[in-house]
């Protein structure tokens, strides 16, 4: 599994109230929370991002509520991986159990700049900066969460158990 | 290796003689929560889900209390949704308009959480039951959808950190000024993915409804959850709200924490958190220069019967300042029933407050209460991330009951001990 795209990166504490406003959550369909997504962070989100793209961030991503569809609205919004130094816990358990790819890695955190082009190896945490020839070793998954995340969720792993 | 008094019922509860921090394990559920924002995406995973029906229909509460009664169409459908999956799964401790209250105060009201309980939640207030000596966290829909399914979860068995309590608070200081003040010490990261045990001789002069907003706001610190020990307090609250059987668990002598402080009670300050995060905690004292055009009381973290008391104690007999709007939501119908016997709501609405039937509302800026750009609130929630509590150039600040009853008063930021 990979990821590759260009970066929109963000500062600490990105919480799920700017992730997804409250007062959009009288909906669940993730297509319709992704036309809103970050837009209290940053307006222009839903017009910059393109499938594929990475979110990079700082420390403690993801805190807040344990609205589900913060992650949700993240990948139907065509992110394919979010990298951070650190997340919140329920965000981090959230995006596994849906199938959104979530990295910590505080290197890659510090070192890749808005509008980078990564690359990211699941299986071997590694993340590659195209545009500054760094690479960066993040931390790989226990295998019991790649089989979720392979699975594109927990409940489609629950059913093949 | 000695284990945390959390660590102790996840053994438990995944079958286990011991646990380590770090290790992934299968719990088994003693309840599964979800509210009318969180069940419906639930709801949704669950038809994925190829095993039929719920793991146990008692087991399960799902409460209706964020935009209830519905504040239009789209909340409306949600509820619909969420009720007929009730109806449809028998589900029996299904709690709508007439019964509801704000989850977190309802659960424990009901006897639904006990000592040594493990429950998740669709929601990250969740960790409230702590107070009671269980271990409570909280997760997303699709951990929602399984636990109702399976009645399991995996965890990742927590590291602790302890918090030693010493002395006793001073007055005007409650459970609030106590968890703000361990937010600003260590952070909204400080304790992530930790347990937050709390324990010392402190603890006994915190009541329980202190103890619910000490848990509640463990999540603030970025904590998986937040536990207090089992007491003569503890089982006095449990004898009056359930038939159901506890069990109490305690750390061993020997667990393992990886920080511990002490908090010492009798020298705290009513304290206030600052936009835009509940770590950057002030002195209210200091504060007095923060004018404010609303006050809120009430939520899962201070809408219980001694936060009313505690804002009516400050009210009776006073007025409102000019140009503030006050607030004032119970958190249950039961404990809207108690202040109004007990003369508490005569109290708000003489002082020209409002009072609302229990619900989320202004909490998450759902309706009730909505800020425009510009505006301050100053609010018993949990809280005051950019836009919470609606437009994203207004301005939300957590504090006491007694000191945003005391705000009200001034239409400043106020100790209440200087009124
Ligand atoms: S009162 Fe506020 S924090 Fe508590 S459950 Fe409701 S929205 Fe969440």
């Amino acid at each position: 599994m990979e990821a590759h795209g260009k970066v929109l990166k963000y500062a600490d504490n990105v919480d799920t109230d700017v992730i997804i406003p409250a007062r959009y959550l009288n909906s669940s369909d993730p297509k319709e929370l992704a036309l809103h997504c970050m837009e209290d962070i940053d307006k222009d989100f839903v017009k910059k991002v393109n499938p594929g793209d990475i979110i990079v961030a700082d420390k403690n991503f993801g805190c807040g509520s344990s609205r589900e569809h913060a992650p949700l609205a993240i990948k139907a919004s065509g992110i394919s991986c979010v990298i951070a130094e650190s997340f919140a816990r329920i965000f981090y358990r959230n995006a596994i159990n849906i199938g959104l790819p979530i990295i910590e890695c505080p290197e890659a955190s510090a070192g890749i700049r808005d509008g980078d082009d990564v690359e990211v190896n699941f299986d071997t945490g590694e993340i590659k900066d195209n545009t500054s020839g760094k690479t960066f070793k993040g931390q790989a998954f226990p295998k019991f969460m790649q089989k979720i995340i392979k699975s594109e969720g927990l409940v489609n792993y629950i059913n093949l158990k | 290796m000695g284990m945390t008094m959390t660590q102790k019922i996840l053994a438990a509860h995944a079958g286990k003689e011991s646990v380590a921090s770090g290790e992934l394990i299968e719990a088994d559920l003693d309840l599964v929560l979800g509210n009318d924002i969180t069940t419906p995406v639930a709801i949704n995973v669950c038809k994925d889900i190829e095993k039929e029906g719920v793991f146990h229909k008692d087991k399960i509460a799902l409460v209706m209390d964020h935009f209830v009664p519905n504040k239009d169409i789209k909340s409306a459908e949600h509820c619909k949704m969420v009720r007929e999956f009730a109806k449809n799964n028998e589900i029996t401790n299904y709690f709508d308009v007439g019964q509801m209250g704000i989850e977190h105060a309802l659960v424990p009201e009901k006897g639904l959480a006990v000592a040594g309980d493990a429950i998740i939640g669709a929601d990250s207030h969740t960790c409230t039951y702590g107070a009671l000596g269980a271990f409570s966290t909280g997760v997303g829909s699709t951990d929602m959808a399984v636990g109702m399914s399976t009645g399991k979860a995996w965890f990742k068995v927590p590291a602790a950190i302890r918090f030693n309590l010493t002395g006793k608070p001073g007055k005007y200081i409650s459970g609030k000024d106590v968890i703000l003040h361990i937010i600003g010490k260590i952070g909204v990261d400080g304790a992530l993915y930790k347990s937050m045990e709390f324990t010392g001789d402190g603890v006994k002069h915190l009541g329980i409804d202190d103890r619910f907003t000490i848990a509640n706001m463990a999540i603030e610190a970025g904590g998986k959850n937040g536990i207090f020990p089992v007491d003569h307090v503890t089982e006095e609250y449990l004898r009056e709200h359930t038939n159901r059987e506890w069990k109490k668990y305690e750390a061993d002598e020997d667990a393992v924490y990886d920080e511990e402080y002490t908090i010492e009670l009798d020298s705290l300050e009513p304290t206030v958190s600052f936009p835009h995060l509940p770590e950057n905690t002030h002195l209210a004292r200091q504060s007095k220069d923060v004018r404010i055009d609303q006050v809120v009381i009430g939520s899962c973290t201070n809408g219980h019967i001694s936060d009313l008391r505690a804002a009516a104690d400050i009210l009776k007999g006073k007025k409102t300042a000019k140009g503030v709007r006050c607030i004032i939501i119970p958190a249950t119908q039961q404990i809207y029933l108690d202040a109004m016997e007990e003369g508490l709501l005569k109290i708000f609405i003489e002082a020209g407050a409002i009072v609302s039937t229990p619900t989320c509302g202004p909490c998450l800026g759902g309706y009730m209460g909505i800020l425009a750009d510009g505006e301050r609130c100053i609010s018993t929630t949990n809280r005051n991330f950019v836009g919470r509590m609606g437009h994203t150039g207004s301005e939300v600040y957590l504090a006491s009951p007694a000191t945003a009853a005391a705000s009200a008063l001034t239409g400043y930021i106020t100790d209440p001990r200087d009124l």
